[in-house]
């Protein structure tokens, strides 16, 4: 949808998978590579990556961490880009505070320099990471995914769940306090959302595995809560909420809500199903809870979809 | 009084303000240095140059060494350049053979790297004996005040400046942007901590104002220009059509009963929102002037031309007029106090504390309309549900004391939201919460007023609130308002559902404070306030001369505080005008008439018109640009532009300026 005289270059990113979206989000890989092909973007990935750094290293052994996150960038900086796409929450925040951290404390500048001097990779600090819910609405925006939809919505209303590590404490994503951009982009493709007002709370992170009382009980007051605010599905930008809040609901079940059927979704599988993305390519098939509800929402016969 | 061989001889005094300058610079080492300057006869240094010693110490030098130059290594010229020329003057000397180098704000203040403050010092002094070598003798001009007063904003400082002005036998006029006057102040309910009510206490005072026949109040009005100087300002006014004759109108609102609109459509600001106004109205029923107006934005005629026009057929005075325009008014004052006030924080700014999410979170001015007899609930303090609350949590510090949105503290909301706590208890029974990082109660009758709530059963919970949420926990707050905050005495996090919550919302600047501020040149400090020539000893003065400050456009305060401020800014417009004229700085441009060329260049840059062009006088050709002293500001503009170079500006002469900026070159030896 370029101007007259304008012939706009198309987007290419460098991404950075991490081991969720190999595994456990697999559907947020599949449907993100599609809908980037859909939006007419190319994604490359970075090739010979490691471990972001995130989940106990960072507790255990900070400076390892760091320089594992730097590791990554180094190679991003290596290829010649100047970004780095990391869609997991998680590993979004390790990149984000280890070139925060390398700029404020030229002790851990140091130790990463050394590391990266070790492995004879580019030891400046100069890629910038970046998310794709941050990517959607800045380098795309709403209107232009509005005028790329070909679908109409079928489903039900959604809330939008955040999580913490995308949106605090850096503030690139979104607003820390009060994010809106997913509703923004969603409602511009005709999907409606509610006010979810537990759009930032914590969704137990590895607590479910660890102390699963504690981890369970946060699930539920989220699945609740959307609910209540009268959401049917719920769609997450990160791997780790979205895999808490989908794979407990049959615990939940058992223990308490004995109709509880929530679909849990990727932003990018939303997108990519108003973009015209198939089941499959998106992933949609790897839903553990509210399958039904999804098959229903999603797969009308074909004479009864309307195409916009 | 020069030497025999006709060279200056300049005085050096290196004042240490205390520890101000003398803690980071080596004042001794300054005035030594300063004895080594060509044409420093004496070179001293002194605890206190501004005091009475400090300016004997000139006037003996003077006489003493026969000293025709002075410099003084201080503090800021807009502190004491004007006591130095005196001290010179005292002495015998033009006061314009002083020159000032401000070692303090420039060098002391600023730096922590005490050799390098030191060396720039030295520099700096340098750079003023080689200026003041250059200094001619110059003569001051006076010019009458104009003993008329401009006062900007029509809240109680204005008033009260506006009324004690008039009661001085001077002419004011009040400049209002709103129909009406009366400010914040008329829309509060009670006041602090006497519990007076704020209506009964002002309205007589905006009697007074309309009454009163030396003052002309404009409401629905804007000042649009200033131009001039202390004690002869041009100002320019805009009086907004409110398409009602003001003369005609006599308020008895037959016109808002006739309004095709039965019922009231568009949100009222005066009762922020919380009922609905017709679009013919009076602003509320003590408005001052009693007169109405009509909103374009809401009025079918405006919108459509197609409407019954039964309000035009109610009026038996015929004042309303859909036609009226604009009406610009030049008026000229001598002085003028700003008194254009504060304006509440935006609340949505904090989205945590869910105001405009959940319908009963209100900001505590809505809360003042709430609680007041002729508000919008008539005095009923219900929520937007209409029900009638039995818990209320009260969240102090909204947009105050946060780093996120204003760092300050606004001074009166742990006062307010006392008093608001004990209406809300009065008028509900309910259990009122308050949440406060601090109690800020010091004024008369404040901390007693606390006590009194204390006694009261107002519960009071140490801690910043960090969120208001409907997600309940259990059954208890089901359908609430959950308070989370970290009950800091306690040490523990508490959950307290409540049935409203009040925001006790801070003050700030005037979004448009910056260009009022460029409009009257004046300065801001960084927060935004409206900043006073001096915190201590000159706080209702502006840096420009003949321009106060009054009320919260400098700073946020209750209303003693700015009752008390508004008649210091109104005594000191009476001093300046009954000291009837003022001296100017003879800083203003001159033309060497033997080099004019008669280009005309310089006469349209000059911003003042001050520049004419002299075609002949008295039949004989002159054909050269003049410059008229009385309308000159020097700005200097004039001389900049001049292609010959036969401009010239009195205090800025081209040789003070480039000696002193190879003084100031000049490295140390």
């Amino acid at each position: 949808m370029s101007a007259p005289g304008h012939t706009a270059s198309p987007e290419r990113y460098l991404y950075f998978p991490g081991c969720s979206l190999k595994s456990t989000g697999a559907a947020y890989e599949e449907s993100l590579l599609t809908m980037f092909r859909l939006l007419g973007a190319g994604v490359d990935e970075l090739e010979d990556w490691n471990c972001c750094g995130a989940t106990s290293y960072m507790a255990i052994s900070e400076h390892s961490a760091f320089a594992l996150a730097a590791r990554n960038l180094a190679l991003a900086q290596r290829t010649g880009a100047h970004e780095l796409m990391a869609p997991c929450s998680a590993c979004y925040l390790v990149l984000m505070k280890t070139l925060d951290y390398r700029k404020r404390y030229a002790q851990v500048d140091q130790s990463v320099r050394e590391a990266l001097d070790r492995a004879g990779l580019p030891t400046t600090n100069g890629v910038r990471v970046r998310h794709p819910l941050e990517i959607l609405y800045t380098d795309f925006g709403a209107a232009r995914l509005k005028s790329m939809s070909v679908r109409k919505w079928t489903g039900g209303r959604l809330a939008c769940y955040y999580g913490c590590q995308a949106v605090r404490p850096y503030s690139e994503v979104d607003d820390p306090h009060q994010p809106t951009r997913m509703e923004a982009l969603l409602n511009a493709v005709g999907v409606p959302t509610v006010d979810y007002t537990l759009r930032t709370k914590c969704c137990g992170g590895s607590l479910t595995g660890t102390i699963p009382t504690v981890g369970v009980r946060l699930n539920y007051e989220l699945l609740k809560e959307a609910v209540r605010n009268g959401a049917e599905a719920i769609v997450t930008i990160c791997p780790l909420c979205q895999f808490n809040l989908d794979a407990y609901q049959a615990q939940i079940r058992a223990d308490i809500w004995k109709t509880l059927e929530v679909p849990v979704l990727y932003l990018t599988q939303v997108l990519g199903w108003m973009l015209g993305g198939e089941w499959k390519e998106l992933g949609l098939n790897r839903s553990i809870s509210g399958a039904k509800v999804l098959r229903r929402w999603l797969t009308a016969p074909k004479e009864k979809e309307a195409y916009v | 009084m020069s030497d025999p061989k006709g060279r200056a001889r300049v005085g050096v005094y290196v004042c240490h303000c205390g520890t101000n300058i003398a803690g980071v610079i080596n004042v001794k080492d300054v005035a030594e240095y300063g004895a080594t300057l060509p044409n420093v006869v004496v070179s001293r240094e002194y605890k206190y140059m501004c005091s009475d010693p400090g300016q004997e110490l000139i006037h003996q030098d003077i006489h003493e060494h026969a000293l025709d130059r002075i410099v003084v290594a201080s503090c800021s010229p807009l502190l004491h350049e004007h006591t130095f020329r005196t001290a010179t003057e005292a002495g015998g000397l033009n006061p314009f053979f002083f020159h000032m180098v401000n070692i303090r704000e420039h060098a002391s203040w600023v730096h922590t790297d005490k050799p390098a403050a030191t060396v720039k010092a030295r520099d700096m002094l340098r750079a003023a004996v080689k200026r003041v070598v250059r200094h001619r003798a110059l003569e001051t001009r006076s010019v009458p005040i104009n003993p008329d007063v401009l006062v900007l904003g029509g809240g109680i400082a204005g008033i009260h400046a506006a009324l004690t002005l008039a009661k001085a036998g001077k002419k004011v006029y009040l400049v209002e942007r709103e129909a009406t006057i009366g400010g914040y102040m008329a829309q509060f309910d009670k006041t602090f901590p006497t519990l007076d009510c704020a209506a009964c206490i002002l309205t007589p005072k905006m009697s007074s104002v309309k009454a009163h026949p030396n003052i002309t109040l404009w409401t629905y009005a804007e000042v649009t220009r200033v131009d001039g100087y202390v004690g002869n300002f041009k100002v320019e006014v805009t009086r907004y059509p409110r398409y009602v004759n003001e003369a005609l109108c006599s308020g008895c609102m037959q016109c808002v009963e006739a309004c095709v609109y039965k019922e009231g459509r568009v949100p009222d600001a005066f009762n922020f929102g919380l009922s609905k106004r017709k679009p013919i109205y009076m602003p509320f029923p003590q408005a001052t002037p009693s007169v109405v107006l009509v909103d374009p934005e809401a009025c079918i005629d405006f919108k459509s031309g197609k409407c019954k026009k039964t309000c035009i057929e109610a009026c038996d005075r015929d004042a309303i007029d859909l036609k009226q325009a604009k009406d610009v008014q030049q008026i000229t004052v001598g002085s003028m106090i700003v008194a254009t006030g504060f304006q509440p924080f935006d609340v949505k700014r904090t989205p945590y504390y869910g105001y405009g999410r959940y319908p009963n979170v209100f900001t505590s001015l809505e809360v003042e309309r709430l609680v007041n007899a002729s508000g919008p609930t008539g005095g009923e303090v219900v929520g937007r549900d209409g029900k009638k609350p039995k818990a209320v949590g009260i969240i102090h510090c909204v947009g105050s004391r946060d780093k996120n949105t204003n760092a300050w503290c606004s001074r009166v909301c742990c006062m307010y939201s006392l008093k608001l706590a004990h209406l809300i208890r009065e008028h509900t029974e309910a259990e009122v919460f308050n949440f406060y990082i601090d109690m800020r109660t010091p004024g008369k009758g404040f901390e007693e007023f606390y006590q009194r709530l204390l006694h009261e059963g107002v519960h009071f919970i140490r801690g910043r609130v960090a969120e208001v949420t409907d997600w309940a926990h259990d059954r208890s707050e089901d359908g609430k308002l959950v308070i989370r905050v970290e009950d800091t005495l306690l040490g523990t996090v508490r959950r307290v559902p409540v049935d409203m919550v009040v925001l006790s919302a801070g003050l700030e600047p005037r979004e448009d404070a910056q260009d009022v501020r460029r409009l009257f040149n004046i300065s801001c400090a960084t927060e935004g306030f409206f900043l006073e020539r001096h915190p201590k000893l000159a706080p209702v003065n502006t840096t420009t001369d003949g321009i106060f400050l009054a009320g919260c456009c400098q700073g946020p305060k209750d209303i003693p505080d700015t009752v008390a401020q508004a008649g210091a800014a109104a005594s000191e417009a009476l001093s300046l005008i009954d000291a009837g004229e003022i001296e100017l700085e003879p800083n203003t441009a001159y033309i060497e008439a033997d080099h004019c060329s008669g280009c005309k260049t310089c006469i349209p840059m000059c911003p003042y018109s001050a520049i004419s062009f002299v075609a002949e006088r008295d039949q004989v050709a002159v054909n050269r640009a003049e410059i008229n002293e009385a309308l000159c500001k020097g700005c200097g503009t004039c001389v900049a532009t001049c292609p010959s170079g036969s401009i010239h500006q009195n205090l800025f002469e081209d040789d003070q300026i480039f000696d002193e900026i190879a003084g100031l070159l000049e490295f140390a030896r």
